[in-house]
Formats: structure tokens, sequence, C-alpha cells
């Protein structure tokens, strides 16, 4: 083992904050959808997945990642629109495993739909020319694609923030997922704002999917084991808080590559073990309220 | 009609219709192969190569007259990469397809469960990729061959060229199963021969997408040469980060084999300039008959050039048929003990032969080096030739090493 230098841990610290913020980025709009409908979506996964293949697809096409970075995220959002208004809005006000298993079932449908139509191996897809390379950034090189990701993670939480705070869908979307029964009773369609935040949920899972295609390939499971992590993500952060998504997600990336550094054969399991730790000392999670779940 | 025939008639009407599968199987007019391969997940691509090698040699055969008169049939399973469906799919292909043979297995760790069933099911079974452990007490049965490289073999010998010419300060990444550990105890003892030294290793979960987590100590350590035991789709996910966190500039990559469907798909940017070995390439048509017609028939039917792990497949079916026709007869243990006695074969890059204590096939193999896109003559020139290593059965363990006396 060689020495540990301060560069070599913020190197490790950096590249744990990208892994975070591909798992934030899926594990907001899993809670965003769990918050307002208590539906468990295991259907995110495959969302994720459907964003990467769609980004590959438009990128042939359009011949330009910056569109269909912009374009396969709406697409996803579309399809999460399907989703909800034919599929999951017939089991709303059942338990909550009816849902859970119907959209668990949509993501085997989904991948398997994945293999027949775009084939079992994997593609590959290249970050865009203008950020390919690597930048000196004093401490270690690291490469320009995830930093952008990072941006966009960036930016598209703080509008989403400023969507939910400051627009009047925002404030229906707060109110609705404290007491939907009192939003109704002010004559709010209800409906339709579950609709809308199922969109956005698949869209930024979409988001992700394109966003981890030039890191991590495009395949027809990718999103099976990142639905999993994203789980432990809302989990941890508690069922239904955004804020507690966000700052799981970047605990967990950081969990993950600090691990690798000291023991990489547990990199793995720890994520599980921290998630255990947090549910013993909080059981309702980092941000989260008890009852929820009841 | 006399008491005598009508019992016997009555009898073998009554055991006909008590055995229907007795009676398929024999009265078959083809020779049923099983073949369980990782068609789904990380090795899909390497998969397909060998499906469709296998397939090749199976027209091949088929178009010439067949194998005593019958056809060849080739019945194609998905393992998953998973021992316990790799196993199952194999009992299913014996036992409900009446299968004679198995060839197959794409990986070392379910390799393992099939040779388990095959071993149950007295059938000869043929494997077609890695493993140390496949030729070598316990696993070996006295119907298990292997037809493909192991670790041992590749590791050695890419092992020493690159102590010979590229540096002996290594850091070694695997895959963290069979064949990565295998590859990594092998790399190890070879620096050590040649005086280096390893500065660390990195084992990761097989199959994984995202390796950013473990290069910024890799780039810390500074090592010579970075040694990636990384099979498979992990390949092109490993070297693709590894690259955009500048590694290559900082250090030579070799690893212990390279595959075409990954050079294809990687492309000259990742693969320029990293070193490995193989069991075959398609440029080898140029220069030996046997690899001339392989190549040819397989472009033909499949409009690509041939790979390197499919010419284990087309390799094997070939055995399998060759055994069949020396032993006159489906039977395992004949076609098993007629290969053995005649052990020399040459189906696709010059001559291989069995060696007797581990049915274990020894072959040539070359040292490769992915080249750089200015230098390429067309899209599939993925590779330029710097070594040709003969077959030679010390780059092997020995038959006392193996456990055999």
């Amino acid at each position: 083992m060689p020495e540990l230098t301060l560069a070599t841990l913020v190197a490790q610290v950096f590249t744990g904050l990208v892994l975070g913020m591909i798992l934030v980025l899926l594990a907001i709009g899993l809670s965003l959808i769990f918050g307002l409908m208590t539906v468990v979506n295991f259907a995110h996964g495959s969302l994720y997945m459907l964003g990467a293949y769609l980004g590959f697809f438009l990128i042939g096409y359009t011949k330009s990642f910056w569109l269909a970075l912009v374009v396969a995220p709406l697409l996803v959002g579309a399809f999460g629109f399907g989703i909800e208004r034919f599929l999951v809005r017939r089991l709303y006000g059942r338990s909550i495993d009816d849902p859970l298993l119907l959209t668990f079932g949509l993501s085997l449908v989904m991948i398997e739909a994945a293999r027949l139509i775009w084939g079992k191996i994997g593609l590959t897809l290249d970050p865009p020319r203008e950020l390919a390379g690597a930048v000196d950034l004093g401490f270690t090189y690291f490469p320009l694609y995830r930093l952008f990701v990072i941006g966009v993670t960036v930016v598209v939480l703080l509008a989403l923030y400023l969507f939910l705070e400051k627009t009047n869908v925002g404030l229906i979307i707060r109110a609705g997922s404290r007491d939907p029964l009192m939003v109704r009773a002010l004559g709010f369609d209800l409906g339709r704002v579950w609709l809308l935040v199922f969109g956005i949920g698949a869209a930024l899972a979409g988001l992700a999917g394109i966003l981890a295609g030039p890191m991590r390939g495009v395949y027809a499971e990718m999103g099976v084991t990142i639905v999993i992590e994203s789980f432990v993500v809302v989990v941890v952060g508690g069922m239904g808080s955004l804020v507690g998504a966000i700052v799981a997600g970047i605990v967990m990336g950081e969990v993950v590559s600090l691990t690798t550094l000291f023991a990489p054969k547990f990199a793995e399991i720890m994520v599980f073990i921290v998630m255990a730790l947090v549910l013993l000392v909080r059981p309702s999670g980092l941000f989260g309220e008890a009852g929820l779940m009841e | 009609m006399h008491r005598r025939t009508f019992l016997a008639t009555t009898a073998s009407g009554v055991a006909v219709a008590a055995f229907p599968a007795v009676l398929r199987a024999q009265g078959a007019d083809t020779i049923k192969i099983g073949f369980p391969g990782p068609l789904t997940g990380p090795f899909g691509a390497l998969a397909k190569d060998q499906q469709q090698g296998a397939i090749v040699a199976m027209e091949e055969i088929n178009a010439k007259g067949g194998v005593l008169g019958k056809k060849l049939e080739i019945l194609f399973r998905d393992d998953q990469l998973k021992p316990a469906v790799g196993a199952q799919r194999t009992k299913e292909l014996i036992e409900n397809e009446q299968c004679e043979f198995v060839v197959g297995g794409l990986a070392a760790h379910v390799q393992m469960a099939i040779n388990e069933q095959t071993k149950k099911a007295k059938k000869l079974f043929i494997s077609v990729s890695q493993s140390d452990e496949i030729s070598a007490k316990p696993d070996l049965g006295p119907l298990t061959f292997h037809e493909a490289l192991n670790p041992t073999i590749t590791g050695r010998a890419v092992g020493s060229w690159v102590a010979e010419n590229l540096g002996r300060k290594w850091w070694i990444i695997y895959a963290d199963y069979a064949w990565g550990k295998q590859n990594h105890a092998v790399f190890g003892e070879v620096l050590k021969k040649h005086g280096g030294t390893l500065l660390g290793s990195t084992p990761y979960p097989l199959g994984s997408a995202e390796f950013s987590a473990h290069l910024p100590k890799i780039v810390a350590a500074k090592p010579e040469v970075l040694i990636t035991v990384t099979p498979g789709a992990d390949n092109i996910a490993f070297l693709k980060q590894a690259i955009s966190f500048g590694l290559k500039k900082e250090m030579k990559i070799a690893q212990p084999l390279h595959w075409l469907p990954q050079l294809k798909e990687g492309g000259p940017d990742l693969y320029a300039d990293i070193y490995a070995s193989t069991n075959f390439f398609w440029e080898l048509e140029d220069t030996i008959p046997e690899a001339k017609n392989y190549v040819g028939l397989y472009r033909k039917k499949f409009n690509t050039p041939a790979g390197d792990y499919g010419a284990y497949a087309y390799s094997a079916i070939h055995e399998v048929a060759r055994g069949v026709t020396l032993a006159k007869t489906v039977n395992s243990d004949a076609v098993a003990a007629a290969l053995i006695a005649n052990p020399v074969y040459n189906h696709y890059k010059g001559k291989q032969w069995w060696r007797a204590c581990d049915h274990k096939a020894f072959q040539d193999l070359w040292i490769v080096k992915g080249r750089e896109r200015s230098k390429m003559k067309g899209e599939w020139d993925l590779v330029e030739i710097v070594k040709r290593i003969p077959g030679n059965q010390e780059l092997d363990r020995t038959c006392a090493e193996k456990g055999f006396a």
C-alpha cells in the first residue's frame, strides 16, 4: 500500500462526489414519487436505462450530445406520464405492495424489451468532444466530463428547488405530500399533480441515465444494481425527503469511494452496513418523518 | 404367432412406451451437442462469437455429410454467467434434449458447474474458455477436455514479455472471481521471478461499470505497468475511465488477453498501445491456410472477421466430430479415448495437441498490441502481432503440479 497523500484523498473525495451525484438524481425522483403518492417505483432503474439508450440513439441521429441531453429526459418523462396514467393510477388507494409489484414487473418487461430491441450486448457512448479529456486540478488530473456531471446535477437540483418552493404548482405538490385530503377539499385536481410528479421523477432518472452512459456504457441491465443503491439512499435519507435524498446520495457516494480506497473488497457491502447503522439510530432515516409507511 | 415372439414384441412395445426418450435418442438422425454460454450480460459479445464459431464448424461438417452419416445439431442455452443456471441448463441439455456431448462455458466459475454435471452424466465436455482448475485435480474428470488457453499460460507469456520489455514495477487490477484471482496469482509469480516489484493490487467485483474510485490510488503509486484483468464488458468500461483519468499517459497498460469484440467496440482510441496475448487474430489468414479457411467461412456466414474465443468453439466442435469419427460411436468414453490416442489436430491455426495427463490442449499464442488509428488499414485491423509464442507444455504447470503422478 503506497503512502496516502492529501492529494490522493482529495481526488478520492471528488470521485465519490460524482458517484453520489448520479445516485442523487435517481433518489430524488424516487423520493418525490414516494413522498406524494406512496408509490415505491421499482421501474426507476429501467427508466434510467431507457434514458441512456434514447440518449445513444438521439446522439446518433442529431449528432448533438447537447440536444440529446435535453430531449432524452423529456421523452423518458413522457414515458413516465404513460406509466402513471395507464398503470399506476389504477392502483391508488390499494396497499403499498401493489404498485411496487406492478413497477417491479414493469422493470423486468422493460429490460427484456431492451434486450430484444437493442440487443443483449451493451453499447458504448463517448462524451462530447468539448468535454473529452482531463483537467489539471492541481492535486490530480480529473476527467472534464465528470466535473460536468457534478455541474449539471447542481443546476438541476437548483431548478427543482425553485420550482417546488417558488411556483404555485410547487406549492400544491408540497401541500399534496403533506395532506392530500385537505388539498382535494380545497378543490385541486391531484390527479394532474401526480401525473406531473411521476413524469418529473422519470425524467430525472432518464437524465441520470444519459449522464452515466459516457462513463459506464449503455446496456439493458444497467439499472438493476443502481436502483437498489438508490433505494438505499432514499431509505437512509428518509422516505419522501428531498434534502435527505441529496445528503444521503452524496454520503453514499463518498462511502463507496473511500471504502474502495482502503478496502476495495468491502466497497459494495459497506453501503448496506451504513444503512443498517443509520436505521438503528434513526429508524425513519436521516431526514424522514415517522409514520409515512403506515 | 409364436408365444415367444408375441412376448418379445409386447415387451419391446412396453419398453418403447415406457422409455420414449431412449427411443428418440437412438432413432435420432442427428448428433446433438449442448452449448451453454452467457449470451446475456457482460460476456454477451464473446458468447456470440463462440456461438457463431460453433455454427460455422457445424455447417462445415454437415455440408460434408456430417459424422457417421448423421448431421450435427448444436443446442445453445443462456447460462446468464451464473454457475447455478449453467448447471441447470447443462442438466436439461443432457437429460431432456439427449445431448451426447457438451461444449461451452465462457467463465472460469461457470464451466466448473457445467463440468460437475457432465461428470455426473458421464458425457464428454470440451471447455472453451480459460481456467486453471478445469485441467487439474480435483476438477478434471475422465471426460473433461480443455481447448482454451489458461491463466497460467497467458499470464506467463504476457508477464515475461512485459517484465522484459515494458518495466518491472507493476500494479494489478483484477476481477474478484476464479479467473481474475488465477491471473493475479500467476502475474505475481512471474514478476517475482523477474525480480520486479508489485506496488499493489486491486480486486473489484466482476461486472462492474464504475471504476473511478480505484483510480487515484493507482495514479499515486506511479507503476511503470498497469496489468488489467478486466474481462468482457468490464474491459471497455475500465479502460475508458482509466484513460479519462490520464493513466495511459502515466504508465504502460498490459492485460492477459485481447478480445476482438471488445477491441472493435472500444476502438483504437481505447486500445492503441495496450499489450496482451491472444489465441487467434483473423490476420493470421494471410500466413496460415487453416486460418484462411476458418476466417473465410466465418466471414461468408456472418460478414465480419472471426474473433478469438469463437475460434475455440470452432475447434472444439471439430474435435467432437473428429473423436466420433475415430471412435465410430457417440459413446463419450470411446470418443475421449480416441482423442487421447490421436492427440494431434489442426483446425484453425496450426498444430495443437492434447496432453494425456490433464486433457489440456497445447497451441501457439501471440503477443499483440493495439494499433493506432493512423496505422489501421480497415475497421477490423485492430491489433498488430508483436511476437508468436509456439505451443509449449512448459508454459503450463506440469502434470505433477496439477496433481497427476
